[in-house]
């Protein structure tokens, strides 16, 4: 039960629940959406950007808080490890431990090679885990792969890398075959038909589920098939600097122990970027609903070693991030929600946007709804719009929140909130890095034998994502990039170690003129009392 | 907005706390910068299992601290590690037998029907009924009835029979996609007809396009219903 305050605007959007689950609103016009990004999209925020001053994006425009780690100072110099002896070796070393690192180390066992894996957290720490709603794939009648790579291309505002979308959408119905053959439990109906909805930008019903546990399903047995396959996992263990050969090759990686600050020094003949996103960032003050290790980590760390950046000016803000409760201020709402028919309705009741316009069209008109127009509902900690949760049981039947998202209803229910009766409120939250580390077809940066797959790369999703293509992103990618690097290493002979590419590049910085005491990478958010160092979401 | 304070003990020293904290969050406001203990902030990871008491109560409560609100002389532990039993096997080669838990995870014939697993899950789950259904070699219904679980290791950590809880609903979750689930036919054909190299050229022609000309397909496109 909601407090009194927001009983009168219950009452509102309960009066008209009915005429809104029953009407079709009238999508945008690409001109429509085009005016409203331009004007409410926190992309579009000139002020909260700058230009990069030093690495191969020099003249590249940045968010502040990205710019800030990218041209901050190392943790590790030369001279402070010994390369010559690394305390392990590798052919294929592995950095982060999520979807795409586990998808990376099963493929690169595969093709025969040594691999392992160095994870900040615990293996499964990672935003794979939260995916809620689904990942798409075009594997029915009246679908097909070009359908879906017009979706992705075109919601991603025709930026994408055309071959690596295309690599993204062909590659998509073998992979879900992949993980459903590894014991992933997708949604069926009982003759094994894939039980598939819309998601915000599709014009197929291509997402396929587990329930609203997506992606905790599919991380959980990817997990698991890791460590059936006995691969070596260094957990609670950061990288802080790619280590390359004379030869200017991505020859291993420098780390810390989290706990007891002891660095290591793997030496590897590849290396794999696979650490993620950057949603504990927390760009322009939002909340976010990424995990507790998403700070940008694979960016700098590439960087540094010299790989090109891409799109990094461009972040996904999930329209419906939860707002209140404040327990769960930022949390994912998934957009499955949506999909199964909810739609977002302002203080008075009416619906103010078509439901499944792309995310970045859903958050803007949010911002626009609460802002401007004031039509918004204040919550206390700030403003947000009703997501009208019960058409979902009005459309499709009783008992169909529990059954198809009982995360959600969970979530809600031990706030108080019964969202089968109640709707819910919602506001946007930071949720996906579009941008990141360029790679090609290979999952190569623009280093040699420096790989990246998964959130850390830039390319795949232009400057928006699609619901349900980062899940399919982190496995197609994941894949490639260790079964390439797993033949990769076969002809390679790496060289002396080195650090030499981080002294030139702190000396870069010192003739840019930067004056900073900041280091990176980050590795974890500060949420401590103390202002000072506060990292965390600023209260609208 | 004005919250009121409350008492908190961590590992048994006092900190005064706004009540409209998370366990989690109250941790962070008292000042520990945590590492183990924290994983996705939001109830799906299981990396912060915690067990609290209030004080003058009987019952020891297990919780995900993410997802707990702190109460007034509210006593607390984490476990942000339970050593769990992992059994190692090949999904390709195992049967979906009775015979497979037998030999993987035979302790879990020595539940003595307590419940301590179900009274402590976090997420609600039948643990022990799921546990009942994996001795008797039900997969579907024992993945079915754990499908929600995030292998926080909570119930393990009550166990008196030392059961592996989240490992064995593990192994039959993986056994029901794999095995048990009828397979799509949809999928298989796709995968088929990409493989054959089918929508080759038409995906070459698609990326030959001019962004104008692609623009014109997709604001023109058909949206399915």
């Amino acid at each position: 039960m909601y407090p009194e305050k927001f009983q009168e605007s219950i009452r509102k959007v309960e009066a008209r629940r009915k005429e809104n689950a029953a009407m079709e609103p009238v999508r945008m016009t690409a001109d429509e959406k085009d005016a409203l990004l331009k004007a409410y999209h926190p992309d579009y925020r000139e002020d909260q950007f700058e230009k990069l001053k030093v690495g191969v994006n020099a003249g590249d425009k940045a968010p502040h808080e990205l710019a800030d780690m990218l041209q901050a100072h190392a943790r590790v110099h030369e001279g402070d490890v010994d390369l010559e002896h690394p305390d392990f070796e590798t052919d294929v070393l592995i950095i982060g431990g999520g979807g795409a690192g586990c998808s990376a180390a099963n493929e690169a066992d595969e093709a025969g090679a040594k691999v392992m894996i160095c994870t900040k957290l615990r293996p499964g720490d990672a935003n794979t885990m939260m995916a809620e709603g689904g990942i798409q794939a075009a594997d029915k009648e009246g679908d097909s792969p070009m359908q879906h790579f017009l979706d992705a291309y075109g919601g991603g505002h025709f930026a994408a890398k055309k071959e690596l979308v295309a690599k993204l959408v062909t590659e998509a119905p073998e992979d879900i075959q992949w993980l459903n053959r590894l014991g992933v439990e997708f949604d069926k109906t009982d003759d094994g038909t894939m039980i598939t909805t819309h998601g915000g930008g599709t014009s197929r019903k291509r997402m396929h589920a587990c329930r609203d546990y997506t992606g905790m399903e599919i991380m959980r047995t990817l997990r698991d098939e890791v460590l059936n396959r006995k691969i070596p996992i260094l957990d609670f263990t950061a990288a802080i600097e790619i280590i390359k050969d004379e030869e200017g090759r991505a020859s291993g990686a420098v780390f810390i122990n989290m706990e007891t600050d002891e660095l290591i020094v793997v030496r590897a003949k590849a290396v794999i970027l696979a650490t993620g996103g950057a949603g504990r960032m927390h760009y322009q003050g939002f909340p976010t609903s990424n995990h507790y290790g998403a700070t940008a980590d694979g960016l700098v760390l590439g960087y540094r070693a010299g790989a090109k950046l891409l799109y990094e000016d461009t972040l996904q803000y999930h329209p419906t991030g939860a707002a209140y409760p404040e327990q769960i201020f930022g949390a994912l709402v998934t957009e499955k929600v949506r999909s199964l028919g909810a739609k977002l309705v302002n203080c008075d009741g009416e619906v103010f946007v078509h439901p499944l316009e792309t995310r970045d069209v859903e958050a803007a008109a949010i911002i626009r709804e609460t802002g401007d127009r004031g039509k918004g509902v204040d919550t206390g900690h700030g403003k947000a719009v009703w997501l009208d949760s019960p058409m979902i049981d009005l459309i499709n039947g009783e008992g169909t929140i529990e059954a198809r998202i009982p995360a959600m209803y969970r979530m809600f229910e031990k706030r108080g909130i019964d969202m089968r009766k109640e709707p819910i409120l919602v506001y946007p939250t930071l949720h996906y890095q579009n941008g990141g580390l360029e790679i090609n077809t290979d999952c190569m940066t623009t280093v040699e034998n420096l790989y990246a797959a998964g959130e850390v790369t830039g390319g795949v999703h232009g400057r928006n994502r699609l619901m349900g293509n980062s899940l399919l992103d982190v496995i197609v990618f994941g894949r490639d990039a260790g079964r390439a690097a797993g033949q990769k290493v076969k002809e390679v002979k790496s060289g002396k170690l080195t650090l030499a590419h981080v002294t030139a590049f702190e000396e870069s910085i010192k003739e840019a003129g930067i004056s900073t005491q900041k280091v990176s990478p980050k590795l974890l958010p500060n949420y401590l009392r103390d202002r000072n160092v506060y990292d965390g979401p600023k209260i609208q | 907005m004005d919250n009121k304070m409350v008492n908190i003990y961590l590992f048994g020293k006092k900190y005064e706390v706004p009540d409209n904290l998370t366990i989690m969050t109250a941790m962070e406001y008292a000042g520990y910068q945590l590492k183990r203990g924290c994983g996705c902030r939001n109830g799906f990871c299981g990396a912060c299992a915690t067990i609290y008491r209030i004080a003058g109560q009987q019952e020891l409560k297990m919780c995900l601290a993410c997802q707990t609100k702190v109460e007034d002389n509210m006593y607390v532990a984490t476990l942000p590690f339970f050593p769990l039993v992992k059994q190692i096997y090949d999904i390709e080669k195992v049967k979906p037998e009775q015979q497979l838990m037998m030999q993987l995870y035979p302790e879990i014939y020595a539940c003595i029907g307590c419940n301590a697993c179900t009274k402590a899950c976090p997420q609600g789950l039948n643990t022990m009924q799921y546990i009942a259904y994996a001795q008797r070699g039900d997969f579907a219904k024992c993945a079915e009835l754990s499908f929600d679980c995030v292998m926080c290791g909570i119930c393990s950590s009550r166990c008196p029979a030392g059961i592996s809880h989240p490992q064995v609903a593990m192994l039959a979750r993986r056994l029901n996609g794999r095995y048990l689930e009828p397979e799509s036919g949809h999928l298989e054909k796709r995968v088929k007809e990409i493989w054959n190299g089918d929508y080759q050229q038409a995906m070459k022609d698609l990326m030959s396009k001019s962004d104008d000309e692609l623009k014109e397909l997709y604001n023109n496109r058909v949206i399915e219903k």
